[in-house]
């Protein structure tokens, strides 16, 4: 053997420590060789787990994919890397993980091109950004019309694409069933196909996956993640400003938070005295048992109300509508699911006798403009980043970049401008009803 | 499945049967409201953690609106009770 070439690690030696004793491993055809020949039992963690400092730069409330995306950002693109992301319970366990995974940027309005512009072209790269496989998957977004009044709806919102550059095209009932075999474009159906609108950019992405690359990119970087560590009080002083938090582990001294904690967000901002445009619902979903490939695209349908796409493993993956009533249960009412259910058997009845294996909710804060609020806040040094309804799983490399750019400078940049809270009162709203491919 | 009693109909009713129509007790006083006033009826709500008082709707049944306390995290109704009247005390 040459002498200078490096030396195989002894399996006792995994994993290896990169210089302050962190875990430092890069993931590659490499390291997968080399953790291979010792059985893949040297792989390091893939986040720390510290325990809370006295004190943060900053304290990222949630660790949800946008919370870490935050603080991943916040580390790498402004060099603030005293950082805690303090979770109630354990990461992406919220609505990161209860998603249905969609990815696309097809809304009306500039501001949430922007926005959901940025996040889509971030998607493209984010895999090697994080060195973390996120399994993003530009397979087709389509969304039918199915009368008249939609066809004329959803071609105002592709031009209105169009002119912002993003990527959307019309496609007939026949196009619309070769990307989407399974299709029924009977005439004869009771909301028969009209045609739809087909982002060929959009598509899906591993949900988990994200959440734990940005967890540990963002760890790597020296931001501590805290588990089970529940907010229990925002500390202020005379002049109103943040100057910590109570935490189920302790106090933790900050002059700026971050609150990213999507339908418990009325509750953390009530903490400060902060009232919120927001009101938090159930959002639904459900998977099949697992198929062979049947299912190419994401389909949606907002008249007969259901999305489905197939994950990899080969469930189908339901979204169901939200109910009507404020909760946080976390548990959705069976008349959302069969009405779901019904709808899907009327796009694809070649699914009838298909079993369904799971359903689940999530708590989804809405706001009255179904836009998202990126904001400071009255009381200084906080700052939210909420309101992203049934639809925020998509934007979160942009949310989290576009919110700790103003975490960091205290000013929003021209992407978050528009979604300042104080938009309720000075009227310019950014509504986004009609975006969602099924409206909640 | 929410089963609602209805205090017009005097009746426990499945819940599709009835709309969710909001947080209950809303002052709207356009004529005197400040701009700041104004943006939180429009827009800003409690959006309660625990037990809220709401508006129902019973939409398939006779068409009224009623009042309800209801803890949003368990979705447990306590009572629900007629437009017009006053919210109950804290029941429990």
């Amino acid at each position: 053997m040459c002498a200078t070439a490096p030396r195989a690690l002894h399996w006792a030696e995994w994993p290896p420590r990169g210089p302050e004793g962190k875990p430092s491993l890069r993931y590659s055809l490499l390291s997968l060789f080399q953790q291979a020949l010792t059985g893949h039992q040297g792989w390091p963690e893939q986040w720390r787990h510290p325990e809370p400092k006295a004190a943060y730069d900053v304290v990222i409330v949630g660790a949800g994919g946008h919370g870490l995306a935050t603080a991943y950002y916040l580390a790498k693109e402004h060099g603030i890397t005293n950082v805690a992301v303090i979770e109630k319970g354990w990461l992406g366990g919220g609505n990161t993980g209860r998603n249905t995974t969609v990815v696309r940027s097809n809304y009306l309005w500039e501001a949430s091109e922007g926005i959901y512009g940025h996040a889509h072209r971030m998607w493209e790269t984010l895999s090697e950004e994080l060195n973390y496989n996120v399994m993003y998957s530009p397979r087709g977004y389509l969304m039918l019309a199915h009368s008249a009044h939609e066809v004329q709806n959803f071609k105002r919102h592709l031009y209105a694409n169009r002119l912002a550059g993003i990527q959307n095209e019309w496609v007939t009932p026949e196009q619309a069933q070769e990307v989407c075999p399974i299709l029924n474009i009977d005439r004869n159906a009771r909301y028969p196909v009209h045609g739809g609108v087909l982002q060929r950019r959009g598509g899906t992405a591993r949900h988990d996956a994200v959440a734990w690359g940005y967890a540990r990119a963002a760890s790597a970087r020296g931001v501590d993640i805290l588990q089970n560590c529940e907010v229990k009080a925002i500390l202020r002083d005379a002049s109103g400003a943040v100057t910590g938090v109570e935490t189920t582990r302790g106090t933790i001294a900050t002059k700026k938070m971050g609150v990213v904690v999507a339908g418990s967000t009325s509750h953390v901002m009530g903490m400060a005295g902060v009232r919120m445009p927001l009101e938090s619902v159930t959002l639904q979903a459900l998977v099949s048992e697992p198929l062979k490939p049947i299912m190419p695209v994401v389909c949606a349908s907002n008249a007969v109300h259901a999305y489905m796409s197939q994950s990899d493993k080969g469930e189908l993956v339901i979204g169901a509508g939200a109910d009507s009533y404020n909760s946080y249960s976390q548990a959705g009412g069976l008349p959302v699911v069969q009405a779901t259910l019904e709808a899907i058997i009327e796009l694809f009845p070649i699914l009838s006798r298909v079993k369904m294996l799971r359903n689940w909710g999530g708590i989804v804060d809405m706001t009255p403009d179904r836009s998202p609020i990126l904001s400071k806040t009255p009381v200084p040094g906080l700052f939210v980043n909420c309101g992203w309804g049934t639809g925020g799983f998509k934007a979160t490399p942009g949310s989290g970049h576009v919110f700790a750019d103003l975490l960091a400078t205290g000013e929003p940049n021209a992407i978050a401008a528009p979604f300042a809270l104080d938009r309720f009162r000075t009227g310019a709203l950014i509504n986004e009803a009609t975006a969602a491919a099924v409206v909640h | 499945m929410l089963l609602i009693r209805c205090p017009y109909c005097e009746t426990e009713r499945p819940e599709i049967e009835f709309k969710y129509a909001g947080e209950a007790h809303l002052k709207r006083e356009p004529q005197t409201a400040t701009d700041e006033e104004w943006t939180d009826f429009l827009f800003f709500r409690d959006n309660t953690r625990g037990e809220q008082a709401e508006r129902w709707r019973h939409a398939v049944g006779c068409g009224r609106y009623f009042n309800a306390l209801r803890d949003t995290v368990t979705d447990k109704f306590t009572v629900t009770y007629k437009a017009g009247e006053k919210r109950p005390g804290r029941v429990g």
